[in-house]
């Protein structure tokens, strides 16, 4: 079914009763030309662009749970392409341009909204840093603004700009970045895919890969064997594990990640806002609620949920920046593990054994990476040679030195 | 989570800063000439096992006495098994290494 305005009308005409599912149930097949494993954003956003872009239409994207329970659906939602590094910035950015365009492409409302990001900063050292990324970006032909102290002042008047630890000096404003409605993309992305052919196959965890003389056969699942000359694993925060099972040891650590909902409340903030003296952000959802996030709990975490003395760290962050939170209720907090890669970058290539391709390594930015990532994962393994945008992204980047190291924290994920 | 540390007792694992894994070991880097096989470096800086329950990691009582510990931690379910002096556990492991 096609979404538009005149089927909303007509389905309000006959109470609501004719809407149809947004994607089958259908059983696994013996075998496909591709299987992904991981039915989260990237997964989801590869089927999709294997099906449109490169005409391979038998398809399956395994999921061991449902689609849209993984990470997909528990960050913040924040798109932006503010990098720096050669490697990351063309990819983020094209990532973006998809964004843009997304919901006509998908025929979903992913509520896609250009609210802009705004990165404060409060010393004159970092203004250096923020206004060389910024000069960065331009050279590549992306957006943005460096603002002064009155400019952030008139944009979000609820900012503390005279704290007396952290005063803020200005910000860098990427007026494109913004934010996406998170689960509605793991929707709109299955519809469209199914749409093409390709099959949703959830409650099927892959529990082992079939590798014949060196090449992809298929995998096991608690579903049983299904066939696949081609596997591209996208299991985010458990993308060692599921590489472990074709033998292959990864340059991830598995981290946890928390984020946070306050009560609802009247419009207080349009934008996103960044905190650079420390690790926090915030912006609010369209049903008021204000959406918070800091770095990571600190340690390795399969667990889905965090510990306390982050919740505190945030919520300190939050009232140094905005004082008038203070009083503010919080709703719910919830957990999500990170494939946190060593030099915090992803990896998007082919391995060693034939038909194997990787996607992991997104730390806690992979959201806004969705459509890129699936767009040059399909690439990847329809051609069976990277995409322009993913050339970087290797496996092999840490044996040859060409690390992207965006972050400046080394090969200590839990620094990132 | 909660870290019993040998020397101070339980402590909020906030007084602990974290290192990580403390499965790597540093490969030997040979004699002047020998060139050391820098795949082994790769492995010990750059890969990790990062599999889930049991994990023996290096965290420091920053906000108590200081001391490098192994914590054997369950990362899945966070239950803490065993907490350790490293010193001892990695002299012994590295004996005669560095003179
Ligand atoms: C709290 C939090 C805040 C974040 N905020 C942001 C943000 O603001 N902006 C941003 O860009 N990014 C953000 N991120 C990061 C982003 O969410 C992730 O990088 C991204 O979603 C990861 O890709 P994915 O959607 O494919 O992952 P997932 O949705 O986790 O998909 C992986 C899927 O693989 C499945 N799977 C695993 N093992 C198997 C198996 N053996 N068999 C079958 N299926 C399997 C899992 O069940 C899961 O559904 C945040 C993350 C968290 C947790
Ligand atoms: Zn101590």
């Amino acid at each position: 079914m096609h979404y538009s305005i005149f089927s909303v009308l007509s389905q309000a005409w006959k109470g609501q009763t004719g809407w149809t599912p947004m994607w089958r149930e259908p059983q696994p097949k013996r075998a496909y030309d591709a299987i992904i494993v991981g039915g989260g954003g990237h997964g989801l956003a590869t089927a999709y662009y294997l099906a449109k872009n490169h005409g391979v239409t038998n398809v399956a994207v395994l999921e061991k749970g449902w689609i849209g329970g993984g990470n997909v659906g528990r960050n913040t939602t924040i798109i932006r392409s503010n990098y720096r590094e050669p490697g990351n910035l063309p990819f983020y950015e094209k990532s973006l341009q998809l964004w843009e365009g997304l919901e006509q492409d998908i025929n979903y409302n992913a509520m896609v909204s250009q609210r802009g990001v705004l990165n404060l900063f409060h010393s004159d050292a970092q203004r250096d840093a923020f206004a060389y990324r910024g000069n960065a970006m331009r050279l590549h032909g992306v957006d943005a603004t460096l603002l002064d102290r009155e400019a952030v002042r008139a944009m979000v008047p609820t900012l503390d700009l005279d704290n007396a630890r952290f005063p803020i000096h200005g910000g860098l404003l990427q007026k494109r970045g913004g934010t996406v409605r998170h689960d509605a993309v793991a929707w709109g992305y299955a519809r469209a895919a199914d749409r093409l052919g390709v099959d949703i196959i959830q409650n099927c965890e892959v529990t082992g890969i079939r590798i014949v003389a060196g090449a992809v056969t298929g995998v096991e699942t608690t579903r049983g064997f299904i066939g696949a000359k081609k596997l591209g694993l996208a299991a985010a925060g458990n993308s060692s594990r599921v590489a472990a099972m074709a033998g292959l040891r990864l340059p991830i650590e598995s981290h946890v990640l928390q984020a946070f909902v306050s009560e609802g409340i009247k419009p207080l903030v349009d934008t996103v806002v960044t905190f650079g003296a420390g690790h926090f952000y915030v912006s609010q959802s369209d049903k008021g609620g204000l959406v918070f996030g800091g770095s990571l709990d600190g340690y390795n975490s399969y667990a889905q949920r965090g510990n306390l003395p982050m919740v505190e760290d945030v919520l300190e962050e939050a009232v140094a920046i905005m004082p008038s939170l203070s009083r503010l209720r919080m709703l719910r907090s919830w957990g999500g593990i990170m494939d946190m890669s060593m030099d915090g970058s992803p990896i998007i290539d082919k391995t060693d054994i034939t038909g194997l391709y990787l996607n992991c390594g997104w730390c806690y930015g992979g959201f806004k990476a969705t459509p890129a990532s699936g767009f040059c994962f399909a690439h990847t393994i329809a051609n069976d040679a990277p995409h322009d945008l993913n050339a970087a992204y290797r496996l092999d980047r840490f044996a040859t030195g060409h690390l992207i190291n965006e972050g400046g924290a080394g090969a200590q994920p839990n620094l990132h | 989570m909660r870290i019993r540390c040998p020397f101070c007792g339980e402590r909020s694992h906030a007084e602990f800063s974290y290192l990580g894994d403390a499965a790597p070991t540093r490969p030997n880097i040979g004699t002047r000439a020998t060139v050391p096989d820098t795949t082994l470096f790769v492995d010990y800086v750059y890969m990790r096992d990062n599999s889930p329950g049991v994990m023996r990691e290096y965290w420091q009582h920053v906000g108590g006495c200081r001391s490098w510990l192994i914590v054997e931690r369950n990362v899945t379910t966070h239950a803490i098994s065993n907490v350790a002096s490293a010193r001892e556990q990695v002299l012994a492991a590295t004996e005669g290494e560095h003179p």
